[in-house]
């Protein structure tokens, strides 16, 4: 989990330079570039989410 | 950017200003001690004093030989016709930088400062259990690797500075002194070293609430604020006048940004605390406080100061709740709020402008700009610092385990505590 999380982070932040790069309209470019900032969230939450199993084991 | 050109006085203002930062390095060190455990305060401030003297070692033999400076010669890629630096073509040791007071050398003595503040808010997110040879290694990973490269990019001439020229969206990122180069990076790397080291022992049990380490030094801690108000002045002012172009004049507007900024988080943070536990809390209060600062380094060259102290207003109001969500949700046990403090902080500050800044460009392309900068950080710098320091931590391990967090790192690392006289803390390892 904590993988695909870090993964996410990345996805997320290639599909936002994607946006910038090939986007043109002002419109469509925002949007995209706010679909990649949810996916680093989601990557963010999924390694938090692995974080929280490992760190209910400790001592 | 507008590359700035300074008369001698200019000259000697910028030189000024950059030497009032070591006293927010001094703050922030405080601060970190006095939330930390008082078994912990020797190494928590010997590790500070390490802490810089590491950072700006390596930010002398590789930083800015990586960041370089806005009109120096970069590495660029295109992508799509349009060209991307992305890293800096200096040499190692400033070699070839003339320190004749160019607003290149004044960036670099202002960043050698600059890194080792932002070096810093890991250590603290990492008290009481991290390791100083870790810490030591890490600042070196940071202050060398991820925190030049990031700065190339937005304050070297970089991709996310050329976002305005290349692709229209407004300015470029903007980031005057550093709210997501120094404080968000510094953030996110605590973020990072928070989920390596985990937490310290007995701070979360199965089915329980998380246990309360106070702070072992409230004086420190506020004091440490106080003292950064100054070194953010400095680090605010030298920022807008090297980054952001601005005339030395508008000096004035910067200063008033921050503090208003600031007090604005400070306050409000102190109502909610007030609101919510019946009495203020010191310590959210003052994260309150320097998570203003925070986001006061992106506005404060370009926004209005009603505009600094509505942007500090609703900052202050969810410091709290930030800091909470992370110790009860996440399972995040950072001391001294780091990263709520310089994290959110400076990604607020970093958003903030975007929509309130006034750069005489479309709003909407500035607001691009700087959610690109913030993408960034989280896409990028953050798991840059997470793969480097998991690999560090491979090697060096992180956590100074049971003995360490039971003797307090005093005992463990320095073989000397800090208050031997006397014996001033509860033990919270003896059954309840």
């Amino acid at each position: 989990m904590k993988l695909t999380g870090f993964l996410l982070l990345l996805t997320g932040w290639a599909l936002t330079l994607a946006a910038i790069v090939l986007l043109p309209r002002a419109g469509a470019r925002a949007a995209f570039m706010l679909a990649g900032i949810a996916v680093e969230l989601l990557g963010l939450v999924l390694v938090t989410r692995a974080y929280l199993e490992q760190s209910e084991g400790t001592p | 950017m507008n590359l700035p050109q300074f008369s001698e006085a200019g000259t000697v203002l910028c030189c000024m200003l950059v030497l009032l930062v070591p006293l927010a390095i001094v703050g922030l060190a405080l601060l970190n001690t006095g939330l930390g455990r008082s078994r912990s305060a020797a190494q928590s401030m010997l590790g500070s004093i390490c802490i810089l003297a590491v950072a700006a070692i390596a930010y002398f033999v590789f930083g800015f030989w990586r960041e370089g400076y806005a009109g120096l010669p970069q590495h660029t890629i295109s992508i799509a016709g349009k060209p991307w630096g992305w890293l800096a073509t200096g040499s190692f040791f400033l070699h070839g930088l003339r320190l004749d007071g160019s607003p290149a050398s004044l960036a670099a003595m202002l960043q050698i400062f600059a890194v080792a503040l932002a070096a810093l808010i890991p250590w603290g997110s990492g008290a009481d259990r991290w390791r100083l040879r870790a810490g030591c290694l890490s600042t070196a990973i940071f202050a060398g690797i991820v925190y030049p490269l990031f700065a190339h990019w937005v304050w070297g001439g970089g991709w996310l500075a050329q976002l305005g020229t290349n692709y229209g969206l407004g300015l470029g990122f903007m980031d005057a002194a550093g709210s997501g180069t120094l404080q968000a990076a510094g953030g996110l790397t605590a973020l990072a070293i928070v989920w390596i080291a985990g937490p310290r022992y007995g701070k979360f049990q199965r089915g329980q609430m998380p246990a309360v380490f106070p702070g072992h030094h409230i004086v420190f801690v506020l004091l440490g604020s106080m003292l950064m108000l100054a070194g953010w002045i400095g680090l605010n002012g030298a920022g807008a006048l090297l980054f952001a172009g601005i005339a030395p004049g508008r000096i004035v507007m910067v200063a008033i940004n921050t503090v208003l900024c600031a007090s604005g988080s400070l306050l409000t943070a102190f109502f909610v605390t007030h609101y919510r536990f019946g009495k203020p809390d010191a310590s959210l209060s003052a994260n309150g406080w320097v998570a203003g600062l925070a986001a006061s380094s992106a506005i404060c060259a370009s926004v209005t100061p009603s505009a600094a102290l509505l942007i500090g207003l609703m900052l202050g109001g969810a410091i709290p709740f930030i800091a909470e969500a992370l110790e009860l949700h996440c399972g995040i046990d950072d001391p001294t709020g780091g990263i709520s403090m310089h994290a959110a902080g400076g990604l607020w500050g970093v958003f903030a402008v975007g929509f309130m800044g006034r750069f005489g460009v479309p709003v909407l392309g500035q607001l691009l700009a700087q959610l690109a900068g913030i993408a960034t950080l989280l896409g990028f710098v953050l798991p840059l610092a997470f793969v480097l320091n998991w690999l560090l931590n491979r090697l060096v391990p992180f956590h100074g385990g049971g003995e360490g967090e039971r003797a307090g790192m005093d005992m463990y690392e320095l073989g000397a505590g800090a208050y031997p006289e006397f014996v001033i803390y509860a033990d919270e390892f003896l059954p309840r």
